[in-house]
C-alpha cells in the first residue's frame, strides 16, 4: 500500500438554501407531495423561459468569497444537453467554460471552480431494488427540479480516504455557518463524487482516474474511496490498466459497479444558454456579499490556537460549533484561556447554555486559584446547570471549598486507613495498585474538597509504601 | 365592416359607431368559414368585451405557436396535437388587457420551421391572391387571415424572415420589431436568440396600434428590453433628409427581374418624397444564410429535445424500452424538416465540430452585426426587397430545402442583427404582390413606422383584392 499514492479530487454538489427555485418562482420542496411544487417553468412546458435567482446567485458569490475564489465579473449560463425523463427541457442549465467562481483554497486544498446549475428531478423506480435495474416502472417526482445548486470542484490536492472526510467535514461546517445550505448528505442537499487515481509514491504524473458516484454520507465516502484505492491498487499490481470510468458505489455491499465507460460518455453538445442575458457581478453585490460572512471555521481555529494557546483538537471543536466558540471567548475574558476551554468542555458535555459565561469565568478562577479542586469544581458546575447561582456561594453553601488545613485530611487518612484493614493487607502484600481503593472513600469523605495528588501522598506516606 | 382598418374599427366602436360584439361575430363567421386553411382553431363564442383599452376589442388571429390557456396551441406539429396550455404568453396577455381579444390560432410551418406554411402537421395555408400558391412562411396562416379579411390583424414571429416574407408574399405590411421589444414568454421556441413577435396588419398605421399593446420589458423573459419610448402612431408624409442604403449584396443577384422591377419603382417614389438614395456594402450578408442555417438549428436542436413523450403531447404507442419510447416518439412526431434541421443542428454542436460550425457561425453573425452598425453611419434604414420572389406555388421547393432557404435571404441579415424589419407591399408583378422591407437600427421602432406610413401613403396600395 505504501508504494502506491492515491490522489484524490472532489466534485460537491450543495443544493443552496434560497426561497424558490433556480430559474422560476417555485418554493423548494421538503418532503411534499410529489409533483406540487412545479410550475409551467420547472415543468419545461413548450413556451416557458428561465429567469435567474437572484440570492442563488448571492449564495454563489458568499461561497466563492468564503473560499477565497476569484468572482467572475460576467459569467454565463450553458446548457447541458442530454435525453433523460428526469430532465424536463432535454437539457440541464449549467455555468460551463466561464463560472461564477474560480481558483481559491480551504484548509490544505484548492478549489479550482464553484459554479451555479439547476438540480434534476427524482427518479423514484417501482420494484423491489429501488434501483432502475429490475424495476417495474419508474415515475419522476419533478418537486426537486430547478433547485439551485452550487457546484464546487476542487484540485486533486487529497491523498487518503480519512483526509477526503475530514476536508469534506470542514467544508460541510464552512457552508453551514455560511448559511447558504441545509448541508445534509442523508437528504441529498449535499453530494459528494469523487475522483480517484493513484500514482507510485513520489511520482508527480498523475494515474487514470475513475469517478465515484453515489457516496451519500462521510462514512460512504471513506468506504467509497477506500475499496477504490484497493482495486485499483490490485487491477495494477496485476499489471492491468484503470479504465477511466464512472463507478457507482453500493454502501450495503461495499462494492463498486460501472455505470459507464470513457466510450460511453455523453457528447452534451454544450452551446450558451440563449434565454438568459450574463451574470454580472456587479461591485454592490460583492460588497454586500462579503459583509454577510461570518468568521468561518478555519479561521476561527487558528486564531483559537494563535490567540489563545488552544490545541488543535479544542479550536477545531469550537469552530465547529462557534456557539461554544462564542461562548468560550466570553467566558475567557475573565479567565486563563486554556483552563477556560477545559471548563467551557465540561459545560458542553452538560449541555449547560443557561449559565452566564461570566459565572463560568468565576469558576475557572476558583479552580486555578486552588480554592476548589477539579472534582468539587464539577460538583459545582453540576449545581449551577441545575439550579444557577455564583459559583463561590455555591463552594461555601455546599462546604466544597479546598481543604486547606491538612491536619483535618490526615485525620482523614487516618480514619480510611483504620476502616480497610484488608485493603491495607493487600497493599502492604505488595499490590502497589490496591491504593485507590482508599483514594475513594478519602475523596468521599472529603466530598471531593481534597486534592487528589496530596490524598495519595498522605496515603503512601501513612503505609509506608 | 370588411372595409375598415383594424385602427378605423376600433375608432368607431369607441365613438359608439360600431358595436364590438357584431364586429367579433362579423370575423369570428369569416374566420370559421375561411377557406385557405388559415386557421387550426377559431374561438367558438364571443368572449366579454372590454372595449376602453387602445385595440377597442378588435379581435387578433394568433399565431399557432402562442401559448393560450386552454385553447390549442400546437406549433403546427403532430407532436403538440391537442397541447392545450395552462398559461398564457406574455404577449398575447397583453393584447387581451389592451382589448384585443384572440379571435382563433393560425396555420404555421411546424415549430416556425419553413418559409411556405407547407411543413404544418395541420395541411398548408393557401394564398388568398391565387390558391394554387403559398402564402410564405413560417406565420403564413397569419399573413392569410389578414389579407384574405378574415382577421382584422393578426400576430406571428419571424425568425428569419417568418412575417416579413409571408406579409410580402400576401400583399400585407408585416413587422418584426428589435430582438428583445416583446417578450418571448409563452412563445413556443424556434431559435431563441433570433425568434421575435411581430404583427400582420393591411396598413402601417395598424402596424403602430397593434406593436404599441405588445412591447415592454417582461420579468418573465429574461432577455427582453422592451422599446425606449411608447410607440406613436405614424404621421409623417414625406421622407425629407432621410438616407435610404440599398445593399448591392441583396438586391441584384439572385432576385426575380419583376420583383426588382417594382422595388426599383418604389425607390423612385422615396427619391420623390425627398430621400436620397445609395447603393451600399453589407459585405458579410452573403455569408447570413449560412450562418442562419447553422445557429438557428442549433439552438432548436435543443429546444425541442423537451418533446420526449415523457410529460405532455404526442407518445408512440409501441416502444420497448426508454430509449425506443424516445426514438419512435420523435420519429412519428415531428415532420421532415424539423428532423432535418435538429440533426444538423445536432451535428453543429457536437465535440470535435463545434468550434468549426456553430463557433464559426456565430462570429459571422458578429460581423453582420457590424456591417448594420457601420451602414448606421451614413444611412438612416436600409431597403431591399423582402423576399427574392412572389408568391410560389404548393409543391414547387418542397423537394429542395436549398431553394426554400433561399426565400429568407433578404431577411436573414436584420435576424442575425436583432434589427427591426417592416415589409410593407408595393405593388404586384405578374398580378402577384411584391414586398419591400425597410430596416432600421436597434430600437428605430417609430421613425421606420413614419418612413413606412409616408412610403404606403405614396404608393397607394390596394390590397382588398385578396378579400374573401
Amino acid at each position: 500500500m505504501s508504494n502506491w499514492e492515491p490522489v484524490i479530487g472532489l466534485e460537491i454538489h450543495v443544493q443552496l438554501k434560497t426561497r424558490t427555485k433556480m430559474f422560476c418562482g417555485c418554493e423548494l420542496s421538503f418532503g411534499e407531495e410529489p409533483n406540487t411544487r412545479t410550475c409551467p417553468v420547472c415543468l419545461g412546458l413548450p413556451g416557458t423561459l428561465p429567469v435567474t435567482n437572484a440570492q442563488a446567485v448571492r449564495y454563489g458569490i458568499m461561497m466563492g468569497l468564503a473560499l477565497g475564489c476569484e468572482i467572475a465579473p460576467r459569467s454565463i449560463f450553458h446548457r447541458k444537453n442530454y435525453f433523460y425523463p428526469d430532465l424536463a427541457k432535454g437539457y440541464q442549465i449549467s455555468q460551463y467554460d466561464i463560472p461564477l467562481c474560480r481558483g481559491g483554497r480551504l484548509g490544505d486544498v484548492r478549489i479550482h471552480r464553484i459554479h451555479l446549475e439547476e438540480d434534476a428531478a427524482k427518479l423514484v423506480h417501482i420494484g423491489t431494488s429501488g434501483r432502475i435495474h429490475g424495476s417495474d416502472a419508474s415515475v419522476v417526482d419533478y418537486n426537486r427540479g430547478g433547485t439551485p445548486l452550487a457546484e464546487i470542484v476542487t484540485e486533486p490536492d487529497l491523498h487518503s480516504a480519512e483526509q477526503a472526510r475530514d476536508w469534506l467535514q470542514l467544508l460541510r461546517e464552512t457552508l453551514r455557518q455560511l448559511g447558504v445550505s441545509d448541508v445534509n448528505m442523508e437528504e441529498g442537499s449535499l453530494r459528494c463524487d469523487a475522483n480517484v487515481s493513484i500514482r507510485p509514491a513520489g511520482s508527480s504524473e498523475l494515474g487514470t482516474k475513475t469517478e465515484l458516484k453515489n457516496m451519500n454520507s462521510f462514512r460512504f465516502v471513506m468506504q467509497g474511496i477506500n475499496a477504490e484505492i484497493k482495486r485499483q491498487i490490485a487491477l495494477v499490481e496485476a499489471g492491468e490498466p484503470v479504465v477511466q470510468e464512472t463507478l457507482h458505489f453500493d454502501p450495503s455491499s461495499g462494492r463498486l459497479s460501472s455505470l459507464r465507460s470513457k466510450e460511453e460518455a455523453h457528447d452534451y453538445r454544450y452551446f450558451p444558454e440563449p434565454d438568459l442575458v450574463p451574470l454580472v457581478a456587479t461591485e454592490e453585490m460583492l460588497e454586500s456579499a462579503r459583509a454577510a460572512i461570518p468568521e468561518l471555521p478555519a479561521e476561527r481555529s487558528a486564531r483559537y490556537e494563535s490567540d489563545f494557546g488552544l490545541a488543535p483538537e479544542t479550536a477545531y471543536l469550537f469552530s465547529f460549533e462557534p456557539e461554544w466558540g462564542d461562548y468560550f471567548e466570553k467566558a475567557t475574558a475573565g479567565a486563563d484561556p486554556k483552563a477556560t476551554a477545559i471548563w467551557v468542555t465540561e459545560l458542553r458535555s452538560r449541555d449547560g447554555r443557561s449559565v452566564e459565561p461570566g459565572d463560568l469565568a468565576k469558576l475557572v478562577s476558583l479552580v486555578t486559584a486552588k480554592t476548589v479542586t477539579a472534582a468539587a469544581a464539577r460538583t459545582i458546575l453540576d449545581k449551577m446547570v441545575a439550579e444557577g447561582g455564583d459559583p463561590a456561594e455555591i463552594a461555601e453553601r455546599e462546604g466544597l471549598t479546598a481543604m486547606e488545613d491538612s491536619g483535618e485530611l490526615e485525620a482523614i487518612v487516618a480514619k480510611v486507613i483504620a476502616e480497610n484493614p484488608d485493603v491495607v493487607e493487600r497493599i502492604k502484600g505488595g499490590n502497589a495498585k490496591a491504593i485507590g481503593a482508599l483514594v475513594g472513600p478519602v475523596m468521599r469523605e472529603t466530598k471531593g474538597r481534597a486534592d487528589g495528588g496530596e490524598v495519595n501522598r498522605l496515603l503512601r506516606n501513612a503505609l509506608g509504601v | 365592416m370588411l372595409e375598415l382598418t383594424a385602427a378605423q374599427a376600433a375608432a368607431a366602436i369607441k365613438r359608439g359607431e360600431l358595436d364590438a360584439g357584431e364586429y367579433f361575430d362579423f370575423y369570428r363567421e369569416r374566420a370559421a368559414n375561411d377557406q385557405l386553411n388559415s386557421y387550426v382553431w377559431v374561438a367558438d363564442e364571443r368572449p366579454e368585451l372590454d372595449t376602453s383599452g387602445p385595440l377597442g376589442g378588435v379581435p387578433v388571429a394568433i399565431k399557432d405557436l402562442f401559448c393560450t390557456e386552454g385553447v390549442p396551441s400546437q406549433a403546427g406539429s403532430k407532436i403538440l396535437e391537442g397541447y392545450r396550455p395552462p398559461y398564457t404568453a406574455t404577449s398575447v396577455a397583453k393584447l387581451a388587457q389592451a382589448g384585443g381579444p384572440l379571435l382563433g390560432k393560425t396555420n404555421q410551418d411546424e415549430f416556425a420551421m419553413g418559409s411556405s406554411t407547407e411543413n404544418s402537421a395541420f395541411g398548408p395555408t393557401l394564398n388568398p391572391w391565387d390558391t394554387k400558391r403559398v402564402p410564405g412562411g413560417s406565420s403564413g396562416g397569419s399573413a392569410a387571415t389578414v389579407a384574405a379579411g378574415t382577421a382584422p390583424w393578426s400576430i406571428g414571429t419571424d425568425t428569419g424572415g417568418s412575417i416579413r416574407q409571408p406579409a410580402a408574399l400576401c400583399g400585407i405590411v408585416g413587422m418584426k420589431p428589435t430582438y428583445g421589444a416583446i417578450s418571448r414568454y409563452g412563445m413556443i421556441a424556434f431559435a431563441s436568440s433570433l425568434d421575435q413577435a411581430g404583427t400582420f396588419t393591411r396598413d402601417v398605421t395598424d402596424t403602430a396600434l397593434l406593436l404599441g399593446a405588445m412591447v415592454g420589458k417582461d420579468p418573465c423573459d429574461s432577455t427582453s428590453i422592451g422599446l425606449p419610448e411608447p410607440v406613436k402612431l405614424p404621421t409623417r408624409k414625406d421622407l425629407k433628409g432621410i438616407r435610404l442604403g440599398v445593399p448591392e449584396e441583396l438586391s441584384g443577384e439572385g432576385i426575380e427581374e419583376g420583383v426588382l422591377k417594382v422595388f426599383h419603382e418604389t425607390l423612385d417614389v422615396a427619391r420623390s418624397l425627398g430621400a436620397t438614395v445609395e447603393t451600399m456594402h453589407l459585405p458579410h450578408s452573403p455569408h447570413a444564410l449560412a450562418a442562419y442555417y447553422l445557429i438557428a438549428p442549433a439552438e432548436c436542436s435543443s429546444n425541442l429535445a423537451r418533446y420526449d413523450g415523457v410529460r405532455y403531447g404526442f407518445r408512440a404507442e409501441h416502444f420497448s424500452d426508454l430509449l425506443g419510447m424516445y426514438t419512435a416518439t420523435r420519429e412519428q412526431g415531428f415532420g421532415a424538416e424539423v428532423k432535418r434541421r435538429i440533426m444538423l443542428g445536432t451535428y453543429a454542436l457536437s465535440s470535435g465540430y463545434y468550434d468549426a460550425y456553430y463557433g464559426k457561425a456565430q462570429k459571422v453573425r458578429t460581423l453582420i452585426a457590424r456591417d448594420f452598425d457601420n451602414a448606421w453611419k451614413d444611412f438612416d434604414f436600409v431597403v431591399t426587397p423582402t423576399a427574392p420572389g412572389v408568391a410560389f406555388e404548393l409543391g414547387a421547393k418542397t423537394a429542395d430545402p436549398l431553394a426554400m432557404y433561399v426565400n429568407d435571404v433578404c431577411t436573414v441579415p436584420m435576424s442575425l442583427a436583432g434589427l427591426p424589419g417592416i415589409s410593407i407591399p408595393n405593388g404586384l408583378s405578374d398580378g402577384l404582390p411584391v414586398g419591400f422591407q425597410i430596416a432600421g437600427p436597434a430600437f428605430s421602432e417609430n421613425r421606420l413606422l413614419d418612413a413606412a406610413y409616408a412610403l404606403e401613403q405614396a404608393i397607394g396600395f390596394d390590397g382588398s383584392g385578396a378579400f374573401a
